[in-house]
């Protein structure tokens, strides 16, 4: 068996086809209320770029390339690291009023939560 | 050829890392979920970096004495690029995730536009497929990093007004053009093996030059409240080009992620679109807001200021309150105050909901983040298609910072430039109260016969001061002793 990553032109096609077809799928699930998160969660996804980044710079020849090849690293990093640590703050912040003892007015909002939950 | 060891991990590596970053963006169905579904995608990333650094005992003959340098420089990047981006991150403030968001997403396509330069100037790439799909990646990637700084700086109030300039279109037309014939130049010298004009390295500097110079000219003449849109087409363009390099580079995961997020950006952006009824191109490529120019027909009734704590108490004797919060609140960044006047209200036996329009703020759910942040839970929390029949049953719409999205202009009038566009229908509640800082018009430019209607009442004032002084309001009536 052949473990050699060979990507043609049309098995890159049928890929990105494949892909697109997913990421709508899984996008659409996703509701409007999480619309930010998502966005800066995509955002970190993207982010894998480092690993191609990284592959760059390990095989630069020139000083050129490994400049080129250093940014590349430090933006894709930065992309990562930013784009995971806003997603994960935003996400943390989201509570349900069933949840979380801390507030209060959990009390007075609890039948309205069920009454409401059809929404979210 | 046998594949390697380091291959092989690598490889499976990378496949495991595909499949929880797809499986971490489906588990952001439900904001149940999300929270475990983004750690599943940290681990994911995590592992395929730490796998990318066997790449190592694979890397080219020519660049192997260079292999210590190459190796610290991607530590030392990673570790700089990784800490900053961090500190940043955990420190920005909620109200600016906008911005934030828009600058990670530049330092993305930054990074594809970068990978794609080295392939370029290294003459890695082979055949016409491969060059072409590099220059477009490269091209992608150049106008997202570009475009993505200048929507930053718009979003943080670093450049204020949208570029008017009669003809702008045309001559980005002519950018794009001038990008594209460069381009096809150095895939086909590259290709053809022919020795260019120009010295290729300074060739391809023009062709990143444009790329870059496009981004700029196309994000400057657009408006604040069309931020969603571009921020979303901005993520879907970065998510693209990695994908095109990830191909150049024969990299899936890099393939598969890139395509995802470029699918994702797409959908988010049309959603955006239709919210705001208005089609992608015209966002991107005219101009709107004050130039739009057109005679509003006399408006019937008149503004009727009322102060914040009349505003206060009234709701507190109410049974039904919907909230419409805006752009407005999160600039005096009342959320939190707001969320303090919402409990006395509650503790009142007033039942409160949050109505949110998909357009309200500077990006897709902005505003949702927002009353998250200030500790307002979730199921409180409903989107338009979910409670504008709720309206009509409410005694009370209080419009906080927000204009163009509940103008009923939108629904009846067909002259208006927002006429079509899902509005959330304030108006229908019994009785309105809106907080505004002034009797300034909306994005859109155009009056809002709402503010004059006959139930309906200004109050004026930055939202966070109008927030504590109702709040303040129905403090004094609530507590008994105070009242006897």
């Amino acid at each position: 068996m052949n473990f050699q990553i060979h990507i043609g032109g049309f098995i890159a096609i049928y890929l990105f086809m494949v892909t697109a077809f997913a990421g709508w799928v899984i996008i659409g699930r996703v509701p409007a209320i999480l619309h930010t998160p998502l966005m800066s969660g995509s955002n970190f996804v993207h982010g894998i770029v480092v690993v191609g980044g990284i592959f760059t710079l390990l095989n630069a020849t020139t000083t050129l390339e490994r400049v080129i090849g250093f940014c590349a690293v430090l933006l894709g990093a930065g992309n990562v690291a930013g784009g995971f640590a806003v997603t994960q703050r935003m996400l943390a912040m989201f509570k349900s009023s069933g949840q979380g003892g801390a507030h209060k007015a959990s009390k007075h909002s609890r039948p309205k939560a069920v009454a409401s939950t059809k929404s979210s | 050829m046998y594949v390697t060891l380091s291959q092989l991990i690598i490889g499976s590596v990378d496949l495991f890392a595909a499949f929880l970053l797809m499986f971490g963006l489906w588990r952001m169905s439900s904001p149940v979920s999300a929270p475990a579904g983004i750690l599943w995608a940290g681990i994911g990333m995590l592992a395929a970096v730490a796998a990318s650094f066997l790449y190592v005992f694979d890397v080219d003959a020519a660049a192997r004495p260079y292999l210590p340098l190459n190796g610290a420089l991607a530590v030392a990047a990673l570790l700089i690029g990784a800490g900053i981006a961090w500190w940043s991150g955990r420190k920005v403030a909620i109200t600016a995730m906008p911005q934030a968001v828009a600058l990670f997403n530049g330092m993305g396509g930054g990074a594809a536009g970068a990978i794609a330069a080295v392939e370029m100037l290294g003459g890695r790439a082979q055949g016409s497929t491969q060059w072409i799909v590099t220059l477009l990646g490269a091209l992608i990637g150049s106008v997202s990093m570009s475009g993505s700084i200048i929507a930053w700086a718009k979003l943080d109030g670093l450049l204020e007004k949208p570029l008017h300039v009669p003809g702008l279109q045309w001559l980005n037309g002519a950018v794009l053009f001038g990008a594209l014939v460069v381009g096809g130049y150095v895939v086909t010298m590259s290709v053809g093996g022919a020795t260019p004009m120009v010295a290729m390295p300074n060739l391809i500097t023009i062709f990143f030059g444009i790329a870059l110079l496009y981004g700029i000219l196309m994000t400057l003449p657009i408006g604040g409240a069309d931020m969603p849109v571009v921020i979303s087409v901005y993520n879907a363009f970065t998510g693209l080009a990695v994908g095109l390099e990830g191909y150049v580079l024969q990299n899936p995961s890099m393939m598969i992620a890139g395509m995802l997020v470029g699918a994702a950006g797409l959908l988010l952006t049309l959603l955006m679109a239709r919210a705001m009824n208005r089609s992608v191109a015209k966002i991107l490529f005219a101009s709107f807001g004050p130039s739009a120019k057109r005679k509003q027909g006399a408006i019937k009734g008149s503004l009727k200021p009322v102060q914040a704590s009349d505003a206060g108490i009234f709701m507190r004797y109410a049974q039904s309150v919907i909230i419409v919060p805006g752009y407005g609140l999160a600039v005096s960044q009342g959320q939190g105050k707001l969320y303090d006047f919402v409990k006395l209200l509650q503790s009142a036996g007033v039942k409160v909901t949050f109505a949110i329009h998909p357009v309200a703020g500077r990006m897709p759910g902005q505003m949702d983040v927002l009353l998250a942040e200030a500790g307002v839970p979730y199921d409180m929390i409903s989107q338009l298609a979910d409670i504008n029949e709720d309206f009509k049953a409410a005694d009370v719409a209080l419009v906080i910072g927000a204009n163009d999205v509940v103008n009923p202009e939108a629904r009846t009038d067909k002259t208006s430039p927002i006429y079509g566009m899902p509005i959330l229908n304030a108006d229908q509640a019994k009785k309105c109260y809106c907080v505004k800082r002034g009797e300034g018009k909306g994005y859109a430019g155009i009056v809002n016969p709402l503010f004059y209607a006959d139930d309906t009442y200004m109050v004026y004032g930055d939202a966070a001061a109008v927030c504590t002084a109702m709040a303040e309001a129905v403090r004094g009536l609530g507590a008994p002793a105070a009242a006897a």
